[in-house]
């Protein structure tokens, strides 16, 4: 009995902090419609602070409490600058866009933190008075855990008051349910936005400084909170307080209980609890239902077919592509090699989340699918190298089969989220499955058959495979599938009314991808010789993103454009230190200059060049 | 930038040895997950620099100077194996070095063995990479999973302790530790039973939660291989929650400075570790190594500068026996070479290429606010390692 009890108690510890991160960065999506992947960074920058000023100030119960204030207060001003900066810049550019940005910034914040505070690991300090433990039922529970147990539910009414009975937390719920209204009855906008990001950023940046005693600052705790905070903010529902309360409330008790239980499951666990509650609750315990208009953003422009000029550019392109080998043999065919597969990794994600509409944070899982169905298939059925390319697709293509099914009946944000939680739940099959999967170790030893094991065969085998799934999902897009799939996008009860069945086009678009994003995968296995979990998880998702929306999601060939930037940049910069500061700056830079993606550009000129 | 800093000391060590300008520089390429996990790598790349620069100025190897080409692989093995081809094809290394990740480590093996490129795995800690997959291009430096399992299971079985648990990252790592110490206990003491496993994600511990799970199961002794920041949140509510009173604890690689460090004055008493005291070895070559360190970076050596200095050591002596820098020349040479290192000696044993570069095991202990290793003894790898044949029975055959 006691157990359970001290178990309780610290699973609701646990969530103190939780709530904190999660619960801004509700408040910003809520208000702003950006997806922050730099609330992560804001937790461990003010972490960092707080333990830094602690340091300064010296020890003391004030001393804490202060360094935590102005920690969070810190964290909270730079929220302000990077909206100031850069996010007021584009909120005008597609949905999901400003991504980007908070990736370049969760970037230059890595750096910036390792550049200044080191690569050690910083204990946190115990505050005088909270530093002991206390009885309860026969076990001791350290006093600071009961101190967040008492603090949260305070923050949470603090936070309630401060929405439900101001002015200011009313224009904001307004702003939530309705930005355009809320702007035409003359609410500075602007100034609404930057002060949510100051509250949101604020609050993770207390959510930091306040675990510090339950641990300390490291240069993982980014990566290693905002996927928890997604989650968290999604199975309470977008944008609700006491929503992201109730989840983190859920997941602390889940993490506490479930390890007594399940102790093996830690990595999964997580997900599967938001898998079940998104599956039997798409908007999440307590959040609306997303309404079906893309929410934000100028609708998408019409995709053109391709113009004859555009046909005149891409065929000296292939040619010079075909040409290549005549002129190096070197490293460059590998790079290149990386830039087919990452293209079309991305092509595969942009038809999901182009025309399909549809936003995935988890491609990856289809991509490691594939690269895992290649390996598999050589390991245990001694498949030849031609015969698992082409099969392990197939094999991506049924997990996308199944896992569409569940996705594409939600919308949005949640629909990114689900098809996460599926990403993580193969991730951690991959993971632990020893026997068959090797686990971490990978499995090793899958080069091409000798045909193809030199540089150039393996560049022209990996140019067809690729060029021939870019050109079929392009074909695909400007057939009736695709103009279909389209219609769903912008309008989906027009869609149906006319007679498409939009969820099996949709569901269908799911399939596809997947397929696409598995033959990436087997190439990829094939260029690298060997397999880990790593290319199922998140950071891989998150690649494919980025290129999709750096070269552009309204433009046809923009993805494959991000792809090769993005590759290039990557391995150009990795050359030098602090790299990630300046693949952050340079993510920023052209993130700024060019809000329509890479791929847009042309669109931008001539558009100007129309209005001027 | 790592390029332009190795180019400079390239250029030191030229001036200081006097070695005329047509000495063509030795290239060796190295790569290692600098962004992502610097708390070891970089004074891993301190060491291996302090290297470069010694043998450069007593006039390089071969008569040549070395030039070590750095890059950082971002802890992902994909990006490592284009690293390693860009190191072979563009760079023109001899050979390849590096590495901390398991997986990443292993990639690079595969390449190795597929491209037929000398590779000195520095780092990572996996039995596969030198026994199930290993290859006749790859060595390992560093004493693996086993190993350290093996020098930490003879300590425990002196313990009166029956009734273990475990608790471990959930990942091949943790896995691979706590199953060779489990077998590795119960051959020397049948009666030892293992009552509790605890998993924690790697980097995402909940603390408070597993440390009540430990304490109701209610064991005699724990294993622990948790590290870095999971570490210091595991003793800090181990502490408060009263675990450690009464239990032994054993635990992998919480004497090595990266890890022991940041403990500051909560680092735990009495707990029996692997680790590197380098505040207290008190030998010729490491005094000459601690010394020449501290003069160079104003700071004290990590485990992962020892493993960097010795990578580099390992290298130019494996070159110097070969004679030249051609690849199979290099392999024969480095079966069973020995080379002097500031830990001693150090050999590759020929059979499967694992150094007998050992670990120093010992007790955690308090001193002067910092947590310390006393009691303790350097544990010789080779006495930790099934004998040769054995150990090329778990080879796949060449």
């Amino acid at each position: 009995m006691s157990i359970i009890l001290l178990q309780s108690l610290t699973g609701l510890a646990s969530a103190a902090s939780l709530f904190l991160v999660a619960v801004g960065l509700s408040i910003i999506f809520g208000v702003t419609r950006v997806v922050n992947f730099a609330h992560g960074s804001f937790y461990m920058l003010g972490a960092y602070l707080a333990w830094w000023l602690h340091q300064w100030l010296a020890a003391g119960a004030l001393g804490f409490w202060v360094s935590v204030v102005v920690a969070a207060v810190t964290v909270g001003l730079v929220g302000v600058l990077v909206e100031y900066l850069i996010l007021r810049r584009i909120y005008k550019a597609p949905e999901l866009f400003q991504l980007l940005a908070t990736f370049g910034v969760v970037l230059v914040i890595q750096d910036a933190v390792l550049w200044v505070w080191g690569p050690e690991d910083r204990l946190g300090p115990q505050v005088p008075g909270l530093d002991g433990a206390v009885l309860i039922a026969g076990h001791y529970l350290p006093s600071y855990d009961l101190f967040l147990i008492a603090i949260t539910p305070l923050l949470l009414l603090a936070l309630w008051w401060l929405f439900q009975r101001t002015r200011w937390g009313i224009l904001v719920r307004a702003a939530t349910q309705d930005r355009e209204m809320v702007a035409a009855l003359g609410v500075n906008q602007t100034r609404l936005f930057t002060a949510v990001f100051f509250l949101g950023s604020l609050l993770a940046g207390l959510g930091g400084a306040l675990q510090l005693p339950k641990g300390g600052a490291d240069t993982l705790l980014d990566i290693n909170i905002i996927a928890t905070a997604f989650v968290i903010v999604v199975i309470g529902g977008l944008g609700s307080i006491l929503g992201a309360f109730l989840a983190a409330v859920l997941v602390g008790q889940l993490n506490a209980f479930g390890i007594l239980v399940f102790p093996t499951l830690t990595l999964a666990l997580m997900f599967l609890v938001m898998a079940s509650v998104l599956i039997l609750r798409p908007q999440g315990l307590l959040g609306k239902p997303e309404s079906a208009a893309p929410p934000t953003g100028p609708p998408a422009p019409r995709l053109r077919l391709p113009s004859r000029l555009s046909l005149m550019l891409w065929l000296p392109l292939l040619t010079g592509l075909v040409a290549l080998p005549w002129f190096t043999q070197g490293y460059v065919l590998v790079l290149m090699v990386d830039i087919f597969i990452a293209a079309l990794f991305a092509a595969s994600l942009h038809f999901l989340l182009g025309p399909g509409g549809m936003i995935s944070f988890g491609h990856a899982a289809y991509f490691g699918l594939g690269a895992y169905g290649a390996a598999l298939l050589v390991k245990y059925l001694s498949l030849p190298m031609l015969p698992a390319l082409l099969l392990a697709p197939w094999i991506a293509g049924l997990g996308a089969l199944l896992f569409g099914w569940f996705c594409v009946r939600l919308r949005g944000v949640y629909l990114a989220m689900l098809t996460l939680a599926f990403a993580q739940i193969i991730w951690s099959v991959a993971m632990q499955w020893y026997p068959v999967t090797g686990g971490d170790d990978g499995i090793l030893g899958l080069w091409p058959a000798p045909w193809a094991a030199d540089r150039i065969s393996y560049y022209y085998l990996s140019l067809t495979l690729c060029a021939l799934g870019i050109y079929s999902l392009r074909r695909m897009m400007f057939a009736p599938f695709g103009y279909a799939l389209r219609g769903s996008r912008d309008s989906a009860r027009r869609a149906e009314a006319i007679g498409i069945a939009v969820r099996h086009h949709q569901w269908a678009a799911f399939t596809i991808a997947g397929v696409c994003a598995g033959l990436a995968g087997s190439l990829y296995v094939y260029s690298k010789g060997s397999v880990f979990p790593d290319v199922m998880a998140i950071p891989n998702s998150v690649d494919a993103l980025i290129m999709v929306l750096l070269g552009g999601v309204q433009t046809v060939s923009g993805p494959l454009l991000g792809a090769a930037v993005f590759t290039w940049l990557h391995d150009e910069l990795s050359r030098l230190d602090y790299w990630r500061f300046l693949l952050g700056l340079s993510l920023i830079g052209l993130v700024v200059l060019f809000p329509h993606g890479l791929g847009g550009i042309a669109e931008q000129w001539r558009s100007r060049r129309i209005s001027s | 930038m790592v390029r332009m800093r190795s180019v400079v000391l390239l250029l030191a060590g030229c001036l200081s040895a006097g070695i005329t300008q047509a000495a063509e520089p030795i290239r060796i390429g190295e790569l290692n997950s600098y962004t992502s996990l610097p708390a070891f790598t970089l004074p891993y790349r301190n060491g291996w620099q302090l290297a470069v620069e010694q043998i450069n100025a007593d006039g390089g190897v071969l008569d040549r100077p070395l030039q070590v080409i750095s890059r950082d692989d971002g802890g992902r093995p994909g990006n490592a194996v284009r690293i390693a081809e860009e190191l072979v094809s563009r760079e023109d290394v001899v050979l390849l070095a590096g590495t901390f990740f398991s997986h990443v480590g292993l990639a690079v093996a595969d390449y190795a063995k597929q491209r037929r490129v000398f590779f000195m795995a520095a780092e990572p800690l996996t039995d596969a990479l030198i026994w199930d997959s290993g290859n006749r291009y790859t060595f390992r430096l560093r004493p693996s999973t086993y190993m350290q399992a093996a020098m930490l299971a003879e300590q425990a079985a002196e313990l009166p302790a029956t009734r273990w648990a475990t608790i471990a990252p959930n990942y091949k790592y943790g896995q691979d530790a706590v199953a060779a110490f489990k077998t590795l206990l119960q051959q020397r003491r049948p009666e030892v039973e293992f009552i509790a496993e605890q998993w924690p994600a790697q980097g995402q511990i909940d603390a408070g939660a597993e440390v009540q799970a430990l304490l109701a199961a209610d064991p005699e002794a724990i294993f622990n291989v948790t590290f870095g920041a999971d570490l210091a949140r595991l003793v800090r509510e181990g502490r408060l929650r009263r675990l450690f009173a009464g239990r032994e604890v054993v635990s992998l690689l919480t004497g090595e400075p990266e890890y022991l460090d940041p403990l500051q004055d909560e680092a735990p008493e009495g707990w029996i570790v692997t680790g590197y005291p380098w505040y207290a070895i008190d030998t010729p070559e490491h005094n000459t190594f601690v010394a020449a360190y501290q003069a160079r970076f104003d700071d004290y050596p990590r485990l992962g500068s020892v493993v960097g200095y010795n990578t580099l050591l390992a290298v130019a002596a494996i070159i110097e026996a070969a004679g030249s820098t051609d690849t199979d020349a290099l392999v024969e040479a480095a079966r069973g070479i020995e080379f002097a290192s500031p830990l001693g000696p150090i050999r590759f044993r020929a059979a499967d290429h694992q150094a007998t570069m050992g670990a120093f095991v010992g007790q955690t202990a308090l001193q002067d606010g910092r947590g310390i290793m006393v009691d303790w003894f350097y544990a010789d790898g080779n006495d930790y390692l099934p004998d040769e044949a054995t150990a090329l029975q778990r080879r796949p055959s060449e």
